[in-house]
């Protein structure tokens, strides 16, 4: 019991792990595996989003562009260029960090709402550019024939295998970053939300660790947006716009910012609940918005925070029921 | 151990300058503190105090000037990396990080003095593990030395306003300085407080930390300080022991009127 409280991390990694592994079977047909294999994908970017928003408290409202960046350059490299797969996905995910670089060195230097808007403008750009560039990008109506994604001559074919595809690389991601977290760069982005001058005065190269930990959100929504591309074979604007940013920064906060399961927890629950709303027909957007403004409302720290406070009524529960149990008379 | 007869001192600044559009803020201020020193820097209000640290730690560029730490030229660099040279500082206005808990904020002023990289951070190496139980022990030792050993586990912001104060320079020694630069650290400070202040101050420069302090507070100020240098309007108008600095004209002229002064 003691171990497990100083290892909470560890046995809940494991959790986590076993979930990954057992959802599948409770997947009764094929269509809830893919909507399992698309919160994969939201829970990747949603992880780096965290990282720069929850933790450095960097706003960026413009994460789609770079999932979609690296959909379109893996895409045109293997469709168009008949490149093979990892080779796509690689180049894809150094244009991204590359980009990242370029676009985080000039935006970072804003703050606040300048910063918002300045990674608004970014998405909007690489939007309309994936729009207009119709020769490399296909416009409007997108690319096609994009190949599956093919390791070392295996081929993820069924949807269940590409389903532990993702979810493995989530599990690495989250891995990754809840180490980084749990440390000194952890510390200092967290500085950095608070006190950017007291976080300077110790030492920490505020403007280095901001580009970094940008760069590094960048690769997360690179590596999703790779996936992403081999695994419906097809891409188009419309999932990168401006609405996939906004949604992706909804399912952060309504997660918990600066919570990592509450990034998991957010990437699902925005992902799943417009199925099981679907049975309402007409008045699932609705229901939808009722219930954001509900959790935004009652859970100010999302749904991180609310699962805290009933594990410790529920403590508390247990706590009183032992006390009265052991009371001596 | 401070070596007598040094040629140069420890820590100094030369005619700084800095302004503001056509407002001067420091007109060729100079500072010098010997190693093991407590130096107050004192003055009414705006004569340049908090500018004078805001000008050394890199906040502001100063227009003209030097700032020398021993043999180093310090002038104008970026802030961290004047930190990175043990020149560790605290504000005014505190600056605490109130999204972490007493002892993260400590662990987080020890952040220099952290000896492994990101990647052992991810791959979580021996050396990780090595390097945090010695920042743990350091924080410790740092949160011990102010008394808030039993208040790690609290978030910084649910600290009473002393305490509070008591947090950000046990987070600043924890950077372990050579030079730790205190503004105003009573202010706000009832008066037990103050005096509590006083002896942590001095318990620090006892342990062979050199401290300038930017203080209002006289009775501090002439009750705790080595020497003391009297800015007014930017400049530097007096500079010696607190028994002299009590006495000169020039210095009771600037805080009183000239008539008092005559």
């Amino acid at each position: 019991m003691a171990w497990m409280r100083g290892h909470r991390h560890l046995v809940g990694l494991a959790a986590f792990a076993a979930g990954i592994l057992g959802l599948p079977f409770l997947a009764e047909n094929e269509y809830y595996l893919t909507v399992l294999i698309v919160a994969g994908f939201n829970t990747l970017l949603v992880l780096g989003l965290n990282l720069v928003m929850g933790y450095a408290g960097q706003v960026s409202l413009g994460h789609a562009a770079f999932y979609g960046i690296a959909a379109y350059v893996s895409a045109i490299l293997t469709a168009t260029w008949r490149w093979p797969v990892a080779a796509g996905i690689l180049a894809s995910l150094l244009v991204v960090l590359a980009v990242a670089v370029l676009i985080g060195i000039p935006t970072l230097k804003l703050k606040g709402h300048y910063l918002a808007m300045g990674t608004l403008g970014f998405g909007l750009i690489v939007y309309i550019v994936l729009n207009e560039a119709t020769a490399l990008t296909g416009g409007p109506s997108g690319l096609t024939g994009i190949p599956r994604l093919t390791v070392a001559g295996w081929t993820a074919e069924s949807d269940r295998a590409y389903y532990y595809v993702v979810w493995g690389t989530v599990l690495l991601a989250f891995l990754l970053a809840q180490n980084l977290v749990r440390s000194r760069t952890g510390r200092a982005l967290r500085a950095i939300h608070t006190s950017e001058a007291a976080a300077a005065v110790l030492g920490v190269d505020t403007a280095r660790y901001k580009l970094a930990v940008f760069v590094l959100s960048a690769g997360y929504a690179g590596i999703a947006g790779a996936l992403f591309a081999h695994y419906v074979t097809f891409v188009s604007p419309t999932s990168f716009g401006f609405h996939a940013s906004v949604q992706l920064v909804t399912m952060a906060v309504l997660g918990g910012m600066a919570s990592l399961w509450g990034s998991v927890a957010g990437a699902l629950f925005l992902t799943l609940l417009p199925e099981f709303l679907r049975a309402l027909e007409d008045f699932d957007i609705l229901v939808y918005g009722a219930i954001l403004i509900l959790c935004m409302m009652y859970l100010p720290g999302g749904l991180a925070e609310g699962a805290r406070r009933l594990a410790q009524a529920a403590g508390a529960l247990v706590g009183r029921r032992a006390g009265k149990a052991g009371e001596v008379p | 151990m401070s070596r007598t007869g040094e040629t140069s001192p420890f820590f100094r600044g030369e005619g700084i300058t800095l302004r503001f559009g056509g407002v001067t803020a420091l007109q060729g201020a100079h500072f010098a503190v010997s190693r093991g020193e407590l130096l107050a820097v004192i003055g009414p209000n705006g004569a340049g105090k908090t500018s004078l640290f805001n000008v050394v730690t890199g906040f502001y560029r100063m227009e003209a000037g030097e700032v020398w730490l021993e043999e180093t030229p310090l002038t104008n660099l970026a802030t961290h990396v004047v930190a990175r040279h043990g020149i560790i500082r605290t504000f005014q206005n505190l600056e605490l990080f109130s999204n972490m808990t007493v002892l993260e904020n400590v662990l987080t002023g020890a952040h220099l003095h952290a000896g492994y990289g990101t990647l052992d951070s991810f791959l979580r190496t021996p050396r990780f593990f090595r390097e945090e139980r010695r920042l743990h022990e350091r924080a410790a030792a740092a949160l011990d030395f102010v008394g808030l050993s039993g208040r790690r586990e609290l978030l910084a912001d649910q600290l009473p306003f002393g305490l509070a104060r008591l947090l950000e320079i046990a987070r600043a020694l924890a950077a372990e300085p050579r030079i730790l630069l205190l503004d105003e650290p009573a202010a706000g400070l009832n008066l037990r407080e103050t005096a509590e202040l006083g002896r942590l101050i001095r318990r620090i420069v006892e342990h062979g930390v050199t401290v300038v302090m930017v203080e209002h507070d006289m009775d501090l100020v002439m009750g705790i300080s080595d020497r003391i240098v009297v800015l007014n309007y930017g400049e530097v108008i007096a500079d010696g022991a607190p028994a002299d600095i009590q006495r000169n004209p020039a210095v009771i002229a600037a805080y009183l009127g000239e008539e008092a002064a005559a």
